[in-house]
């Protein structure tokens, strides 16, 4: 129990996670036959790669108190280009591909950035002006042609299905290596890369980062350059993981992130969270979304519905969990 | 406020001439009532709904979650239906079930103090969720006659009863926004809420009110949109938050609060309309007027801003 009461409250959200993703995986378990297998694994971590770096960039954002509803259509358009760009461009290196569309999705993350932070509109707006705008242009850019994956090399169709390693009987699939990754870079970066520390200081307190020296404005435009970087990447990954592209491709998922973000316990009113929240919030929201598919006991429909009230309950916990925690330690105080 | 429009409203009332002019010069048919009232009916739901949200945004506070109300509502007004409940009984349902909506908004957002924005965001999700978990992928028809017509055909000549309850509601709720203590409360909560609750005003209470109406127009509008197209799908008003949003800001209602009028907001609608039912005449798709509306909500800040930063700009160098 002095354990229990010593460690963070950071620390204490993040077991009380672990614990939801593990009671919510224990559960499925004993309802769906077959659940615990290395097919569930890979359909789950495979679906949960797509969203992580989009779940990343968007934690960043939401770090500096801001929010971005557009990386679903960014995402849509990126994974639209790229696959463009493939069919005409077959001989382009992987690496390169994976560039242009981190900075295709960059391009647009600076637009948003841009009048953000010098325009001062609030990102709410902005992201949603740039959520519907990003998609009109692409209907008008694809021209109503569908990108299929007779037109993608060979490499991209089978990147999906490519094993980068394995444990044991679980496959680890090179998109979730990728996806891994970005998240890993960031959350590495957000503690030791001095710069990286003033997401956190713009967030919790813009003001006091402004008066000590901090150029609040610059932070955030490149907060929006790096969720569009991510929603570039997982663009990539959307593309990679399904070949055919349509217009609609991405919508609704910049609501899949932000219940991500949310769910892994990185707060709405900036300053606080850390990148394995993220990590376990993405996986609590596909395993989610994943199992109930598969659930014979209630429809598919309730997915939505379970996702919207999964939110609302994480972020009620941590404001009440919050306000308790401001209120013992004021009593300490006194 | 001692003159009838601010510089805003003036620049909203020019634009909106020449959107008037340019239509009606593109166009011979324009300017015949039956055009009139099509290009009301065409968006009458959403502009209802602005008209409630105006007051929700000069209070400080914002409300995503509408169009997925007005879909829930739809939703379960098709569910009941089909299942065999009289249309009048399913209408009371459909409202009661906004209200319970607007409830959890309401408590969520004033007793345990979570800000409205991720509040409503996660309820879009949530009430579209119960939509979908309603009607599936099916789309439920078969409503009572009266039902449809009531949606479909004028009641005071070619008038519709939600073009009548639209100038209802528009006078009533400009009345109470600029005539009213209730609404001095919501102009000034939305100015500044900590001053407001210092002053001794009941500022939980007022924003339970605003978002319980919200709610029930909202749910409402979406019975509206229901009898109008006949049918009802999980995606029903899908998106139409852009759109209302967009109307009420871009009436000069400040996204921070305490700054706005039912004038300017009704001003940005009839431009929203004459601009929606213009691009149709020239047959830009709506994909298209999708994009325009979001450029027009960005702009529709962003001008303010840099209008005032280009005004400082000038008095420092006089």
């Amino acid at each position: 129990m002095t354990l229990l009461s010593r460690a963070s409250p950071q620390t204490l959200r993040l077991l009380a996670l672990g614990l939801a993703l593990l009671a919510t995986i224990l559960f499925f378990a004993t309802q769906i036959e077959g659940y615990l297998s290395p097919r569930m694994f890979n359909r789950i971590s495979t679906s949960a790669a797509v969203v992580l770096p989009l779940a990343v960039g968007q934690a960043i954002v939401i770090m500096t108190r801001n929010i971005d509803l557009s990386v679903g259509s960014i995402m849509g358009v990126v994974a639209y280009m790229a696959g463009q760009t493939l069919s005409a461009m077959p001989h382009l290196h992987p690496v390169l591909t994976v560039l242009l569309c981190m900075a295709i999705g960059a391009g647009f993350g600076a637009l948003n950035g841009i009048i953000i932070a010098f325009g001062r509109v609030p990102s709410i707006i902005v992201t949603l002006g740039t959520l519907a705008l990003f998609r009109s242009f692409l209907v008008e850019w694809s021209d109503a042609k569908t990108i299929t994956t007779a037109s993608l090399p060979q490499w991209l169709v089978d990147l999906p299905s490519a094993n980068a390693f394995s444990i044991g009987d679980l496959d680890v699939r090179v998109t979730v290596v990728l996806a891994l990754a970005a998240c890993l870079v960031t959350g590495l970066a957000l503690t030791f890369y001095r710069p990286a520390r003033r997401f956190y200081a713009v967030g919790s307190n813009p003001d006091a980062a402004v008066i000590a020296g901090i150029n609040a404005r610059r932070v955030v435009l490149s907060a929006f350059i790096i969720s569009g970087a991510f929603a570039g990447l997982s663009g990539f990954l959307f593309l990679a993981k399904f070949g055919n592209i349509t217009v609609v491709a991405g919508l609704g998922f910049e609501l899949k992130a932000i219940a991500a973000v949310v769910v892994g316990g990185v707060s709405i009113m900036g300053g606080s969270g850390s990148m394995i929240g993220v990590l376990m919030g993405a996986l609590l929201v596909d395993t989610i979304d994943n199992s109930l598919t598969r659930w014979a006991v209630v429809s598919e429909f309730w997915r939505d519905a379970l996702l919207g009230g999964l939110i609302m309950a994480a972020v009620t916990l941590d404001t009440l969990a919050s306000r308790q925690l401001t209120r013992l330690r004021k009593g300490g105080q006194q | 406020m001692t003159r009838f429009l601010t510089p805003w409203e003036t620049g909203l009332l020019a634009v909106f001439l020449c959107t008037l002019a340019l239509n009606a010069s593109f166009a011979p048919e324009f300017l015949t009532v039956q055009n009139q009232i099509n290009l009301f009916q065409l968006s009458i739901e959403k502009i209802i709904v602005a008209l409630i949200m105006t007051l929700v945004i000069i209070n400080a506070e914002i409300d995503l979650s509408v169009a997925s109300i007005m879909g829930l509502s739809a939703a379960l007004f098709g569910y009941l239906v089909n299942a065999g409940t009289p249309g009048g009984l399913a209408i009371l349902i459909c409202l009661a079930a906004g209200l319970i909506a607007g409830l959890v908004n309401a408590i969520l957002i004033a007793r345990v103090g979570i800000p409205s924005l991720v509040v409503t965001l996660a309820m879009l999700i949530g009430f579209r969720g119960l939509a979908r978990v309603l009607v599936t992928d099916n789309s439920l028809g078969d409503f009572p006659q009266w039902f449809t017509d009531l949606g479909q055909k004028g009641i005071l000549g070619p008038i519709t009863l939600a073009i009548l309850l639209f100038f209802v509601l528009l006078v009533l709720l400009g009345m109470t926004l600029h005539r009213s203590s209730f609404g001095r409360q919501v102009i000034v909560i939305g100015t500044n809420a900590e001053v407001a609750r210092f002053s001794g005003l009941n500022v939980a209470r007022v924003k339970t009110i605003l978002f319980l109406l919200s709610a029930l127009v909202s749910a409402l509008c979406g019975l509206l949109y229901a009898a109008r197209l006949g049918s009802v799908r999980g995606d029903t008003a899908f998106g139409f938050e852009l759109d209302i949003i967009t109307m009420v800001l871009l009436g000069g209602v400040s996204i921070f609060g305490g700054k706005g009028s039912m004038v300017g907001v009704l001003l940005s609608i009839l431009i929203i309309l004459n601009l929606r039912n213009g691009m149709g005449l020239m047959n830009i798709t709506g994909h298209m007027q999708t994009g325009v509306i979001g450029i027009l909500l960005i702009a529709s800040v962003l001008l303010p801003n840099l209008l005032s930063d280009f005004r400082a700009r000038k008095r420092k160098d006089a």
